[in-house]
């Protein structure tokens, strides 16, 4: 199978389409000749100018959504280019929440299976080979498919970097949804945006992030605090996450956030595979922990033994003086 | 009310604490050793139970795949207070990707007809994510992930889903099938009362050919990926490790003012 063209899932934010979209558009430019996106949504036509600087020739705009989930409709415009004999060769899906329904619902119309987790891609035999960061990134798996249709992929979070190519702005082409029937029953009543302060966890250049080690609940506005202090943002382990201790969008690991700050601030976590996978490709590791032995500090560039409650306090005051 | 009926859609894994290892050969994940209960899982076991008691009634179902007819994962969502589990087991799904895997759990909640199916996220051991809108695709089901709460009333889930800037409230008819994030119920430990009762609560086993289930679509042969090579991963380097002696709070801020962060 020859790769010519690849469909990205440009996802929007504020208006403009995401970091992940933009990196892959980038990305794709050195896989295939022809480049377009899939967007759905009132915003899809706004971003072609965007998208096209990146190399997306075409923006297929499902249109407004009417409170639907995108899943569902999404994956059956896809579907219905792909019998149409209009489809791509590859479609590469960013890891977000409604890329993974889109991927997911895709697969089964395609009955083609789904490679997730895709942290590199390149081209071999006429096909595409995916990279896959196993057991919290000590291994590299790649992998393929096998057999005709389509390829699916579910690419995380700053695999690639946002290079623009200066291309034309993409043109525009309605792409409807077929009627998804019962499995587009659901439907958004209402959007809620929680208050942030600091910069976004995936954005920020500096990211304090807290687990286990912090004892208890309360002691997470150490964490908050001295990411307020940095300017950077508040990440979690799984285990506190699990525990109930702060809400799943801090939670930083394969399951959650991936991160590359210039400055990781791990304290209280011990370095489980799950968090490591997360964090591990930041450009500099700090970490605080009272276990000597703790995995996380195999990865530290600067590791503290010590006490998380000692520590951080003494911390927090000084840059407190400094500012 | 109601009485509802929740399949909850539970994966047997290899204790996470224990370090992951792929077979040379096939370069599957080793699932040979003692499987437990995903810890993923244990979130919708508690919301099925919970849903099912507000409904006023309905049983909970578990539906689960894994080698060798293991069940240890499954009694202790059993001992949780589920009513009764599937279980298909068959040497032919070694090595199914994540498609097939739907394909066949599919097949089995729809002996269950339930009213909601229920699944983690994403399993802690593989993590693909995918399967169970694959599952609610093939069913034919709408769905809902990334639930942080979820409600019935009047035969409709009122759930409020992550998103990247917060949290959307969503509206779907039942049936549905809902994912649940970590940390959206907190789950019950089992009673001895639980564990006792669990033993003699029944495990449905089925193999391939009882889903009817074509044995060429599922396993090794029907998969249409595969890994091509596994290499370590190129490894950082341990850097300074400073024990604190009240000090070492310094020692971050130097760091910091070495790279310009301060």
């Amino acid at each position: 199978m020859s790769v010519n063209t690849i469909w990205v899932l440009a996802e929007l934010a504020d208006g403009a389409p995401t970091a992940t979209t933009l990196e892959l558009a980038s990305h794709a430019r050195t896989l295939a000749g022809t480049v377009e996106a899939v967007a759905w949504g009132d915003g899809a036509a706004a971003i072609a100018g965007t998208l096209g600087e990146y190399g997306v020739t075409t923006v297929h705009d499902v249109g407004d959504l009417g409170g639907a989930l995108p899943g569902a409709p999404v994956a059956a415009a896809i579907a219905a280019a792909v019998a149409a004999g209009t489809g791509p060769d590859a479609v590469l899906v960013p890891a977000s929440y409604d890329g993974r329904d889109i991927a997911g619902r895709l697969s089964v119309k395609l009955d083609r299976p789904v490679l997730t987790n895709v942290v590199g891609l390149t081209a071999a035999d006429g096909g595409l080979v995916t990279q896959h960061a196993i057991f919290g990134g000590t291994e590299i798996l790649t992998a393929r498919f096998t057999g005709d249709g389509p390829g699916i992929y579910v690419v995380r979070a700053k695999s690639f970097s946002a290079e623009p190519s200066g291309g034309a702005p993409a043109t525009v082409a309605a792409a409807p949804a077929p009627d998804a029937g019962a499995t587009n029953a659901a439907r958004i009543l209402a959007r809620h945006v929680e208050e942030r302060s600091g910069p976004k966890l995936d954005e920020a250049d500096v990211v304090v992030s807290g687990g286990r080690g912090l004892g208890e609940k309360d002691q997470y506005a150490l964490i908050e605090e001295l990411a307020g202090l940095l300017h950077g943002a508040a990440g979690a382990s799984r285990a506190i996450v699990d525990a109930g201790w702060v809400p799943y969008s801090h939670q930083v690991g394969q399951t959650g956030k991936t991160v590359k700050p210039t400055v990781y601030l791990a304290c209280g976590i011990s370095g489980a595979t799950q968090h490591m996978v997360g964090m591990k490709n930041s450009k500099n590791i700090v970490a605080v922990n009272k276990d000597q032995d703790a995995p996380i500090f195999q990865v530290a560039d600067l590791g503290i033994v010590g006490d998380v409650h000692k520590v951080l306090p003494k911390l927090i005051e000084a840059l407190r003086t400094r500012s | 009310m109601q009485a509802m009926n929740v399949v909850v859609c539970v994966k047997q894994i290899p204790d996470p604490a224990a370090p992951g290892a792929l077979d040379p050969g096939t370069k599957n994940l080793v699932r040979s050793g003692k499987l437990i209960l995903d810890d993923s899982d244990a979130y919708g076991v508690e919301m099925a139970l919970q849903l099912a008691d507000a409904a006023g009634g309905g049983d909970v179902t578990l539906v689960s795949m894994a080698p060798n007819g293991e069940v240890s994962g499954l009694r202790t969502a059993l001992a949780m207070g589920a009513a009764r589990a599937i279980l298909v087991s068959d040497d032919a799904l070694a090595g199914s990707d994540a498609l097939s895997t739907a394909k066949v759990l599919a097949a089995a909640i729809r002996r269950a007809e339930p009213d909601l199916v229920l699944a983690a996220t994403e399993s802690t051991d593989g993590y693909t994510g995918t399967t169970p809108v694959q599952i609610a695709e093939l069913l034919g089901l709408p769905s809902v992930t990334f639930a942080k709460k979820v409600e019935v009333a009047d035969g409709s889930l009122k759930v409020e889903r992550q998103t990247e800037a917060g949290y959307d409230e969503v509206e779907c008819p039942l049936p549905a099938l809902v994912t649940v994030t970590a940390g959206v119920v907190e789950p019950r430990y089992p009673s001895f009362k639980g564990i006792m009762a669990a033993k003699s609560k029944p495990v449905d086993t089925l193999t391939v050919a009882d889903l009817g289930l074509d044995g060429d679509q599922v396993g090794a042969g029907g998969a249409r990926q595969e890994v091509t090579d596994v290499v370590p991963a190129e490894s950082r380097a341990a850097g300074e490790l400073v024990v604190d002696e009240g000090e070492g709070h310094q020692r971050i801020i130097e760091f910091l003012e070495q790279l310009k962060v301060l």
